[in-house]
């Protein structure tokens, strides 16, 4: 087992921690959507500005099956941190727009998988697509929407996205988008959104951060990292400057 | 027709570290020195607490990254299939902007070994005809160690290296790398901290008879003033370091050691979004007269200059000679021309370990924190009796360790119920034993210019051939069972492994490395080197070009201190003989 600081020392490590974060406050680069004395938004009341209110009731069901909350077990869930909002507000990034990438013609759609992605859509287009087919999928072989399914049942169109066992070509994609990227690109931002730090607008009081025990933006271990072999004591801070 | 700027004694087309020592050195010799950098600026301002602490950010979103948009590599791997553009950044990052990726490596600085720079002649020695690959095109560098010496121990000091000294002038040092070739000088600081898992390496890897040394850093460990007054401080092992601007003015980087003290210079400018698109030659195609490049508002500039330095990353130095017609492209069928040739680039490898109950702290971490044993480069052990040439760093580091990167062991579920309480389980309880090996060059592994897709100004883009070969799988499969040995005596709880061995190929889709090395390589035969061993163009005598693109091979090492060696070396003999007499360095025949 990992031996504990003794308390004496534990303490005055706490107290010189404490001192040392700065009050923090962001001028450009990355802009702020909460500070810490404002509380990260309720889900229930939050409204998608991409995704439309039949992909929002797709995308809490699949992140919930994803990460799913305390009641599978111990640790939050996607929900309960706010990854769909996280997963929102990405759409409306660089990242979203896939502004960095090259997206110029011509699209070749029958190379290797090896050569990475070449078809012609955003991420925007992905979920868009993605989810339409995923519901198509899910009419035609359970008569439901992805959200009306039971939990195992949802397990099991999920799986099916993974294993690319779900044909989107059959339910009328043209451009070689298969499951599995969707699958890929969903589950990849559904974790980004549960470990990233909360001012991207996820990771909802750093929930994650504490179940783990990652320290977060405290960013200074001078003084810690010779201390082999013991649990870290403290809590996480965010960019912003709240404490865990 | 292009707007025209006034002359320069020397334009320099990139401003990462090869650029802002080319400045420092070129302004030192009087000389008015203009830079144009396609990205943005950057400075420590931009580095400042918190903002680098963001993994989304940098680590995952890939901010200081060059954008595929501005510059994507079309890739294949063998000469038949159809290549296709890289349209996100997968395998490897080049950086963007001031700095390059100099402002976001991980800080390993390291040098090569004597034995490294002259490959081609250690061979020929050691290996019995028919053992090695009959396409392999490996070469001496065509300097020695001793003349890159001084080089690498002035950079060191620009950088603060810090670590452990292993031969000093030829004597052996106890707790360095007794198989480093002799520094003149020893570290200028000492080895930084040891983590939990540098430590259990180190045991480990001396119950075996290995010779372990701290990770040659330039994350500095203690204070330090470099040789141009600029001052850097001690690491605070903050974990955001690899991928990101240092937000403690403690890794060496353009920024933290040059770029300060550069600007302050009346006869150095330098301008941000100037994209260089080409090198523009006189009419006898012998000399450049300058280079173009289209500014932040999308207008062309003709930029007259005495001498071009074309100091961007090794995969848009050969670009910009190929789209400049600097040289002749190499053909790998016929085995003629030069620009192109020997592309290589690094082969990486590992077994991730976890422990039940042993606290990493992973978070806690310089980018360069690790130890290595070099007992497995070239010269140091039996090669030839597994068929293959090469070598590996075997090492364990610990660049970071932020949560969304989290390896978690290849049978836990990747989502659900299970993937969470992997999670919890595992992070923090993870070290990985690695293995960084060289690559060597080979007739199909070339760049040249695609003929289907191009760049925003209508310049075509690199396209990039490359696999893995037998060799090279060979290496992969002799280290894994070395490494497996050092995974048997820590005795994990769990482990895996992955590494590229027979009948893998190449992958652009994951990480691999940016040491992209090669393209335009450095000699003393203009048949096989597109630059002479002073890095100037064989055929256009007053463009120089340093960078990784000069490696005839690569090494087990990493690129940086070659890089930064070769071009003070390449800078001395501009200031010593070249600017008294411009011409060619060398004589073609």
């Amino acid at each position: 087992m990992a031996s504990q600081p003794d308390n004496a020392s534990r303490r005055a490590f706490l107290r010189n921690s404490f001192m040392m974060i700065p009050a923090v406050s962001l001028t450009g680069g990355v802009s702020l959507t909460a500070s810490a004395d404002e509380p990260a938004p309720n889900l229930g009341d939050y409204q998608p500005a991409f995704f439309s209110d039949d992909e929002w009731s797709f995308l809490l069901a699949a992140c919930d099956r994803l990460i799913p909350g305390e009641s599978a077990g111990k640790g939050p869930g996607a929900l309960d941190t706010n990854v769909p909002i996280f997963i929102d507000g990405q759409m409306d990034s660089p990242y979203g727009h896939a502004e960095r990438w090259y997206m110029e013609g011509p699209y070749v759609l029958d190379g290797s998988p090896d050569l990475g992605f070449q078809y012609p859509y955003t991420p925007r287009e992905v979920y868009q697509k993605g989810i339409a087919m995923t519901q198509a999928y899910c009419q035609q072989q359970h008569g439901k929407r992805f959200e009306q399914l039971d939990g195992d049942a949802q397990d099991r169109v999920l799986q099916a996205l993974e294993a690319n066992d779900v044909d989107f070509a059959s339910l009328g994609e043209t451009q070689k988008l298969e499951a599995s990227e969707f699958f890929a690109s969903l589950l990849s931002n559904t974790k980004e959104g549960y470990l990233a730090d909360p001012i991207h607008g996820g990771n909802k009081h750093m929930a994650s951060w504490k179940m783990v025990g990652f320290p977060g933006a405290r960013a200074s271990f001078r003084d810690w990292v010779d201390q082999h072999n013991v649990e870290y004591p403290l809590g996480p801070v965010s960019l912003t400057g709240e404490r865990g | 027709m292009a707007k025209q700027q006034p002359r320069v004694d020397a334009v320099i087309v990139g401003l990462g570290w090869t650029g802002s020592i080319m400045g420092m050195e070129l302004t030192d010799a009087g000389l008015n020195v203009l830079a144009l950098e396609r990205g943005e600026d950057r400075t420590n301002e931009d580095f400042a607490y918190p903002k680098p602490a963001d993994e989304l950010q940098y680590g995952i979103r890939h901010t200081m990254m060059q954008k595929p948009k501005q510059s994507a590599v079309t890739i294949r791997r063998n000469l038949d299939e159809r290549a296709l553009p890289q349209r996100k950044l997968g395998a490897f990052l080049p950086g963007d902007g001031v700095g390059g990726a100099g402002a976001h490596w991980t800080g390993v600085l390291i040098r090569p070994t004597p034995t490294d720079l002259q490959l081609k002649t250690f061979a020929d020695q050691a290996f019995g005809k028919g053992v090695l690959q009959d396409d392999m095109q490996i070469q001496d560098f065509g300097v020695s160690w001793d003349e890159l010496e001084p080089h690498f121990s002035f950079f060191e000091k620009v950088c603060g290296q810090s670590g452990t000294t292993g031969n000093l002038n030829g004597q052996i040092q106890a707790g360095g790398d007794p198989f480093e070739g002799p520094r003149s000088e020893p570290y200028p600081l000492p080895a930084l901290q040891d983590t939990q898992n540098t430590q259990m390496f180190e045991k480990a890897a001396k119950q075996l008879g290995y010779h372990p040394f701290p990770n040659p850093s330039a994350n500095v460990s203690r204070a330090w003033t470099n040789p141009y007054g600029m001052q850097l401080g001690p690491c605070n092992y903050c974990g955001f370091c690899s991928r990101y601007g240092c937000l403690n003015y403690s890794k060496a980087s353009p920024q933290t050691c040059i770029l300060n003290a550069l600007k302050q210079r009346s006869n150095f400018d330098y301008r941000t979004n100037a994209n260089v698109t080409r090198v523009e030659l006189a009419a006898d195609g012998k000399t450049a007269t300058g280079v173009t490049y289209v500014d932040g508002n999308g207008e062309e500039v003709f930029q007259p200059a005495d001498m071009v330095i074309l100091a961007s990353y090794a995969l848009n130095n050969v670009r910009l000679m190929l789209n400049s017609g600097i040289g002749q492209p190499y053909d790998p069928v016929a085995r003629t021309g030069t620009v192109g040739r020997n592309y290589s680039y690094q082969i990486g490898g590992g077994i991730n370990c976890y422990f039940d109950d042993i606290e990493f702290n992973p978070f806690a971490t310089a980018g360069a924190t690790g130890k290595m044993f070099n007992d497995f480069s070239p010269g140091n052990f039996d090669s030839a009796a597994h068929g293959f040439i090469g070598g590996a760093k075997m090492h364990s580091s610990q660049a970071s360790g932020t949560p969304i990167k989290t390896p978690l062991p290849k049978d836990a579920p990747s989502w659900g119920q299970g993937y969470k309480d992997a999670l919890q389980k595992y992070y923090g309880h993870h070290m990985k034993l690695s293995m960084t090996g060289s690559v060597m060059s080979y007739r199909s592994n070339m760049l040249d210019l695609d003929p289907t897709w191009k760049d925003p100004y209508g310049m075509p883009l690199l396209r990039m051939t490359f696999d893995w070969k037998q060799n090279e799988h060979r290496l992969s499969a002799f280290m894994r069972d070395r490494l497996r040995e050092i995974a048997d005596v820590l005795k994990p709880d769990y482990r895996d492994e992955s590494f590229n061995l027979e009948g893998s190929h190449f992958k652009v889709t994951s990480y691999v490395s940016t040491h992209n090395v090669g393209g335009a390589v450095m000699g003393t035969d203009p048949s096989t080197s597109a630059v002479n061993r002073y890095l100037q163009s064989w055929d256009v005598h007053n463009v120089f070009v340093p960078g990784g693109n000069a490696f005839p091979q690569n090494f087990q090492a990493n690129p940086t201190d070659l890089i930064a060696a070769l071009t003070y070396w390449s800078a001395k003999k501009i200031r010593e003989d070249y600017l008294k007499n411009p011409g060619p360095l060398m004589s073609r025949s």
